[in-house]
């Protein structure tokens, strides 16, 4: 769902000629131009339109009301410098905006409002800001380019209409609202559909009929149901390099070049963005119409060439060139900021290591798939399975001290295995236990060591660890599970192998 | 006479230059190396310099050798990691319980383990992890290892200066693999005393089966409060309890 914003500057250039020449305030003045041999009004300042002097008016007409009128020259280009220095300056609120000439700018807005708390903080905060450098401004928000358009406009309403609301929003406004042409406007005029509600729905082809498909298209166009283009002034240019070759390649060499070539060129403009790749496509268009494509990631945003080289490299030999290769893009879609690369994660000597051990982090993951690396930090459990959690990223600390004073076995089995156990007393170690058929007689033992199930995750029985050794010296964690109960036997089992 | 000591000097040159194209360093006088506290056993070690730029392979036949071998070489690793160093575990069927490490002096978020899902891999990935000279160490849980795949990694530790350390859990054969030395850590039984309860502290065999110019040899080591100790069998424990206070 896309959410757009109009901006309606009112009185641009008046505005503008105030904030040059300040001592104009208060007094009447027109800007006008030359137009089909006589001076027509282009702008006209707040107290000249007091005095019913409009635009499109004649200038001597004009003088005519007022003598004393101040008349400026009206530059035809100014509307649009103006509003793309304004346009420019809109990029705080969102990545695209685009111009609409001749008094307005619309931004994108999908997914920027929350930054500033709400849509209403958002279009309060360009409102506000917009007026205290001297611009009359009207906002509104919308979820198409026309509804946000009209309501900005013709709506004395809240000016946020909510997702999906832009029918009930349009109905009262006149059929200006719609940006239709000037002779449709008139004719629904000399017919009396003064609103939008009185047409609106009215049968498709009726309109059509009527009033031309330009209408039927506006109307689609405010409501959503037809697309309307949108051209920001700074387009987002997508981290994509094209490399087309004069001659179909088909060799791993010649793969290996372009690859080089591409990467060097994708990681000149990162490095000048300050950005890294986390993730890069490479497709190759083959000449019989198919494009292979291979995809790397980066486990930390990366713009070293000779790196994601590397991670290509192992997937050049699944790329089936066929009859030949005849144009290479690779495309960084998804890209993060540089880290400040002074940043140590540990307190290592140098913080380049850490960069060398992401590479060789990539480079395994690329090959072995991903889900083969893991890094453990200690969590707040006992329960041994829960006791570490997994690190999300290589720089991650640990949050709390790991635990030394806790006897746990270094190999821990991925399931405790059932032992067949003999033990003297309840809550004595067992004498001997069987486990693999191997008899193994105990000869020391510590515990128990009653680690309880965590009852807020999950439900079950407590456990009672003991260590015990054998008489060969091997060690092992053995629990016994839950209480001694008079029906059932007791269930033993393994869990782990201590050094 | 003067002849005879030029040429016993030159054979001495040229067992050290021998020496050092086989991946040893001679110990330069006043630098003091590493003995990662392992006494005794350095004698074994050419020199009695413990070999860093190389493969050391430990092999272990049970399931409680595996234990024993995996806390015998998690201590060297901790010992190589200082207090900075990092350390890849690479394996595909890992058992290795991260807590448990942090018993034997390595913080477990400094290592990093690799699991990986097929055994083809595994050579290419230790031999990966040993080209990266940023770790300390690398340990890689391997099967089997002929001696042209052993002579690989062994050349990738003289390029990048990164001890690895080879874990064979049963392997079929024995076969001779280009590591510096081979290890076979057992579990010896613990000793307690009355006044102390529990298991004791980790004790093994520490058995150096084969050392590149070295001695090979046995020792008993205990591994308590981080250091490794040769167990005295005639220090009794009354004597041990009455050290501590």
């Amino acid at each position: 769902m896309k959410r757009y914003v109009a901006i309606w500057l009112r009185h641009l250039l008046v505005d503008r000629v105030l904030l040059i020449r300040p001592e104009l305030d208060g007094n009447p003045f027109v800007l006008a131009t030359k137009e089909r041999n006589r001076m027509v009004v282009k702008a006209s300042s707040r107290n000249a339109l007091k005095l019913g002097i409009e635009v499109g008016m004649v200038l001597a007409d004009a003088r005519a009301v007022q003598p004393e009128l101040e008349v400026l020259d009206y530059d035809p280009s100014l509307p649009e410098k103006l509003l793309h220095a304004l346009a420019e300056w809109a990029i705080r609120y969102s990545p695209l905006v685009a111009i609409d000439l001749p008094d307005g700018l619309i931004l994108d807005a999908t997914g920027c409002a929350h930054l500033w708390g709400s849509e209403a903080a958002y279009l309060k905060d360009i409102a506000t800001r917009l007026k205290a450098s001297g611009y009359d401004v009207r906002t509104a928000m919308a979820d198409t380019i026309g509804a946000a358009w009209a309501v900005s406009r013709y709506s004395r309403a809240f000016p946020i209409i909510q997702p999906g609301e832009q029918l009930s929003a349009l109905l009262q406004l006149p059929p200006h609202a719609l940006r239709l042409e000037a002779a449709v406007i008139e004719k629904m005029q000399k017919l009396g559909l003064y609103q939008i509600k009185s047409f609106i729905y009215m049968p498709p082809s009726v309109l059509r009929r009527r009033f031309g498909q330009a209408t039927l298209d506006q109307i689609g166009k405010a409501l959503g149901t037809a697309h309307e283009a949108f051209e920001p002034v700074q387009p987002c240019e997508p981290y994509q390099e094209r490399l087309s070759s004069l001659e179909p390649i088909q060799t791993a060499a010649g793969i290996e070049i372009a690859i080089q070539k591409l990467l060097e060129k994708l990681c000149e403009r990162l490095v000048k963005d300050g950005n890294g790749a986390r993730l890069a496509v490479l497709r190759c268009y083959r000449i019989d119409g198919e494009i292979q494509q291979v995809q790397i990631g980066t486990s930390g945003p990366s713009c070293s060439a000779s790196h994601m080289f590397k991670l290509f490299e192992l997937k050049i030999s699944s790329i089936e060139p066929a009859l030949g290769i005849e144009l290479f893009v690779m495309e960084a879609p998804v890209t993060e900021p540089l880290a400040n690369a002074q940043e140590a994660l540990w307190d290592l000597s140098s913080g380049n290591k850490i960069t060398r051990i992401a590479e060789l982090i990539d480079r395994l993951s690329a090959r072995a798939g991903t889900g083969v690396i893991h890094r453990y930090l200690p969590a707040q459990h006992h329960w041994p399975e829960r006791a570490i959690t997994e690190a999300v990223t290589l720089t991650d600390q640990p949050e709390i001290e790991w635990r030394t004073d806790q006897h746990r076995p270094v190999q821990l089995l991925a399931e405790p295995e059932r032992i067949i156990v003999s033990a003297p007393v309840p809550d004595y170690p067992p004498m001997l236990f069987r486990y693999k058929g191997d008899i193994h007689r105990v000869k020391k033992a510590d515990g128990p060591n009653r680690i309880e199930q965590e009852w807020w995750i999950s439900d079950g029985m407590h456990r009672d660890y003991y260590a015990v050794e054998d008489e060969q010296g091997g060690r092992y964690w053995i629990f016994r599970l839950g209480h001694y109960n008079e029906e059932l036997t007791a269930e033993w089992f393994i869990h782990g192998f201590f050094a | 006479m003067e002849t005879a000591l030029k040429k016993s000097e030159l054979v001495a040159r040229l067992r050290s230059d021998i020496a050092a194209l086989q991946g040893f360093r001679a110990p330069a006088l006043g630098v003091k190396h590493d003995d990662f506290g392992l006494g005794p056993v350095m004698k074994a070690f050419p020199q009695g310099v413990f070999p860093r730029v190389g493969m050391h392979e430990f092999i272990s036949q049970s399931a409680e050798q595996t234990a024993a071998t995996s806390g015998f070489m998690a201590a060297l690793a901790g010992k190589m990691m200082k207090q900075d160093g990092l350390c890849v575990w690479v394996g595909t069927r890992r058992t290795v319980y991260p807590f448990g490490l942090s018993q034997f002096g390595v913080s477990p978020d400094r290592v990093i383990f690799v699991d990986l899902k097929k055994d083809k891999d595994l050579l290419w990935a230790i031999e990966e992890a040993l080209k990266c000279d940023a770790l300390s160490a690398v340990v890689g849980e391997i099967k089997e290892l002929n001696l042209t795949e052993s002579r690989r990694l062994q050349l990738t530790v003289e390029e990048s200066k990164v001890t690895g350390l080879l874990h064979r859990v049963s392997p079929r054969l024995s076969n001779p693999v280009a590591a510096v030395c081979r290890w076979r850590i057992s579990p010896l039984p613990g000793v307690t005393d009355d006044v102390l309860p529990g298991i004791g502290f980790p004790r093994w065999q520490v058995q150096v089966e084969k050392v590149r110019n070295g001695e090979p040899g046995t020792w008993p080591l205990e591994f308590r409060d981080g250091r490794f100790e040769l167990i005295d069998e005639s220090v009794s424990f009354h004597q041990y309890i009455s050290k501590a206070g």
